[in-house]
């Protein structure tokens, strides 16, 4: 990307800008939302300060400042969701797009040039009001918050613009109305209005540098929405596509196509078409499997550290206290409360919640949940091990008789779930976001029935008829 | 300078697009003549490298528009279906703006903007904003646009609809101008008299497939056979039972006198006018009948509609 093609960016981005300042409609809300709202907001805090002040809570109004930094940030930033649903649906709908499609521009200049556009003036002004708003409570004589808040505050709205920008300018790319851009649009709003309630507990509840590692997660989220943008621009779609329908014909046609994989036999499909598919998602597979073993290993590893530095964990865990405790368990109850139905459903939910969060976070979340639950995994056994308890014994006969059946089919779905997020924000001309999104569902529903799923029955079947015996004899030896 | 071979697109299970073969030559215009929905417009937005070919090839300006679609949007300017103006931008601030996306210089986007508002005559409005102007108006500054860079290749289509008489004269001759200048013009239009004054080929589209293609002439002689000429004669005069020469044939009666095709008029109607004066015949005038572009695309749609075969 040479200097001169990001100068083309910004004829895009200037052009987009001035027309915008020109439209009353974009500049009225910003101004009453710069300048009014931050003063309503002074007031707020004033009035918080005096009243949680004549019951000495001075930790809330230390908190609450920041709050207000936030919110006062946010509310001009939803402009930015406004403009940028329709940079490219609404040029399509009024006939402004087809010239700019014939021309020499490429495909990120002229994405990059409406998603800069769409970001500019609402963060500009979010700024603007937070100054506003700081500048007041400096006049009220309210103490400012701390420098390091004040910049996490900006950088979260700006993280917290690119994130809802990003996420509209697919939707405009991809919708063929503004009507149904903006129907689209509550995708954005209700996970970014869930992430701003996030953030207000954080802010209250949490420790100080807590929100450095939201910025991060969202700049990722919203770098993975602007990948997936670029990923499935087409301008074909932008042009071909005149109306919303549901075509649920062809999308059934497609899913059965990708799900079967053309084969004509339950053998065929077992034997070429499943091993295809392992094959395509062998680097998902190595990723996963590769973050699995480290999850492991960081969380054993963190576990030990963390109870050795800790007080708190040698006089909590007690091998006397433990080994007490495993003899007074009635086994009979503890096998009845583990059924072979509540094993495999509970695994069964896992892995379609891991695919549900996979799907809508392009896979960030999805993975996380399956790095948790290693992590869980790594934990145990780092605990199990600072307190004496044979750690070599205990996973043998309480792990490796089902997990070995469990844990790679969990790391294969949870593989899949990755393929899929790669896929979505690899770039692919000839596919929609919605023809990525069905295949590789239905890749993963694929590894789901011909492998997962039987490793997952045979696995639960281990875990609730052999296991617990084995395990009940490993800790009779830990505690005749 | 175009040339496609078997381009086709398809959208789901729908060919819009089948088997289109064009050339086009530096200064030639072709005319694309076919019913709305015909594929017309998809095959242009396929040479402007907008949408991609299903099935087959295309290269223009000597670019492949798979390979490289940058430069062949650099090479062609093209005039939409839809105007594509930014209501809230001058005729100067849009030409400027499509300039610099062009990767024109200040001063040549100066110039040349100056140069075609004042060419169409809407110089008196360049500082207004496009939306407060006429349809007509609108029509000039998107033609103007398309030509700002100077392309080597022009897409129009509909160049002069909803412009007065006087407007679409001018852009007529703009374009007869342009060919001139050694540039390839495809004109997509549904105004057959515009076609016949401007283009050197004319391609009839029906169904996404090209039917028939070819200069006017060819396509006359091809859909509506040979010329036909019209005798006209001073006193009664049938051609009933008479030895006509080689190559004519009666079409029928009309209300001046008979008509007749003629294979070969250059042989036949010296021989047909001396068998009329030997038999003392008065003639008035043998004159041919005029044929148009109008007729060839009626014939042709009729063919494809089953009226005639």
């Amino acid at each position: 990307m040479t200097r001169s093609e990001w100068s083309m960016v910004w004829t895009i981005t200037s052009r987009e800008l001035r027309d915008q300042l020109r439209d009353w409609r974009i500049i009225a809300p910003i101004v009453i939302l710069t300048i009014f709202f931050p003063y309503l907001m002074n007031w707020t805090a004033r009035q918080a300060i005096d009243f949680v002040g004549q019951y000495g809570s001075t930790l809330l109004v230390e908190r609450l400042v920041p709050f207000l930094i936030m919110v006062v940030g946010f509310f001009p930033l939803t402009v930015s969701l406004v403009v940028a649903l329709e940079a490219f649906v609404g040029e399509k709908e009024r006939g402004t797009i087809e010239p700019l499609l014939s021309s020499p521009l490429k495909d990120w200049q002229l994405y990059m040039g409406k998603l800069f556009a769409s970001i500019f003036i609402p963060l500009f002004s979010s700024y603007f009001g937070i100054g506003v708003y700081l500048g007041g409570l400096a006049l009220e004589g309210i103490p400012l918050p701390s420098l390091n808040i004040i910049l996490q505050t900006l950088a979260l709205t700006a993280a917290q613009g690119m994130l809802m920008v990003s996420g509209a300018i697919v939707i405009s790319a991809q919708s063929t109305t503004v009507r149904a851009a903006n129907l689209l649009a509550s995708f954005i709003i209700i996970p970014v209005a869930l992430l701003v309630q996030g953030e207000s507990i954080l802010m209250f509840w949490g420790t100080e540098n807590v929100l450095w590692i939201v910025v991060f997660g969202v700049s990722v989220m919203a770098a993975l929405l602007v990948r997936l943008g670029l990923a499935h621009f087409q301008r074909e779609h932008m042009l071909s596509r005149e109306i919303d329908t549901l075509n649920l014909s062809w999308m059934a046609r497609l899913f059965w196509s990708a799900f079967t994989g053309r084969q004509l036999t339950a053998w065929g499909w077992l034997t070429r078409e499943i091993p295809g598919t392992l094959f395509r998602m062998r680097y998902s597979i190595a990723m996963t499997t590769l973050l699995g073993v480290v999850a492991v290993a960081a969380s054993y590893f963190g576990v030990q550290s963390l109870l050795g530095q800790s007080q708190v964990g040698s006089q909590l865990v007690s091998f006397d206290t433990l080994r007490e405790a495993i003899r007074q368990v009635d086994t009979g109850m503890l096998s009845a409360e583990i059924s072979f139905t509540k094993i495999l459903g509970n695994n069964v939910r896992a892995s379609v919640i891991m695919l549900a969060l996979g799907a809508i976070s392009f896979s960030v979340v999805g993975l996380l949940a399956f790095l948790l639950n290693m992590g869980l995994l790594g934990a145990l056994f780092g605990a199990i091990g600072f307190i004496g308890l044979p750690q070599w014994s205990l996973f043998l006969n309480g792990i490796l008789p089902h997990g070995i059946l469990e844990l790679p089919a969990i790391v294969l779905l949870s593989s899949a779930v990755l393929h899929m997020g790669v896929v979505l924000v690899t770039p692919n001309a000839r596919k929609t976001f919605t023809d990525v999104l069905i295949e590789t569902f239905a890749d993963w529903l694929k590894l789901f029935i011909a492998v997962a799923l039987p490793a997952l029955v045979i696995a639960a079947w281990i875990e609730t008829s052999i296991t617990p015996s084995l395990l009940f004899e490993a800790l009779a030896q830990i505690a005749p | 300078m175009i040339t496609c071979e078997d381009l086709s697109k398809q959208f789901d299970d729908f060919w819009a697009v089948d088997g289109v073969s064009l050339h086009v030559e530096p200064g030639e215009v072709l005319a694309l003549l076919g019913q709305n929905g015909a594929g017309k417009t998809t095959t242009v937005r396929m040479l402007t490298s907008v949408l991609a070919p299903t099935r087959g090839w295309a290269r223009v300006a000597g670019y492949d528009v798979v390979q490289e679609p940058v430069k062949v949007r650099s090479a062609v300017g093209v005039l939409t279906e839809q105007h594509g103006l930014y209501g809230r931008m001058s005729a100067e601030e849009y030409l400027d703006y499509f300039g610099q996306i062009y990767g024109l210089d200040s001063a040549t986007r100066k110039k040349r903007s100056a140069d075609l508002l004042a060419y169409f005559g809407i110089a008196y409005v360049a500082k207004r904003r496009s939306a407060e102007y006429s349809k007509g108006m609108r029509q000039k500054l998107a033609l103007a646009r398309a030509l700002l860079h100077e392309p080597p290749v022009l897409l129009l289509d509909e160049p002069t609809s909803a412009m007065d008489p006087e407007s679409a004269r001018l852009v007529r001759d703009h374009i007869a101008s342009l060919r001139s200048s050694q540039r390839a013009i495809i004109i997509c239009t549904h105004n057959l008299t515009e076609a016949e004054s401007l283009a050197d080929k004319i391609a009839i589209i029906y169904h996404g497939k090209v039917m028939v293609q070819g200069t006017p002439h060819q396509l006359m002689d091809h859909l509506l056979g040979a010329l036909q000429y019209e005798l006209q004669t001073a006193a009664q005069w049938s051609p009933d039972g008479k030895t006509l020469p080689h190559g004519v044939r009666v079409m029928g009666e009309s209300a001046r006198g008979w008509r007749f095709q003629i294979e070969n008029p250059a042989l036949a109607n010296p021989q047909l006018l001396e068998m009329l004066t030997t038999a003392r015949v008065p003639v008035v005038a043998l004159q041919e009948v005029p044929r148009t572009l109008e007729q060839v695309y009626l014939k042709a749609m009729s063919l494809v509609n089953g009226g005639e075969k």
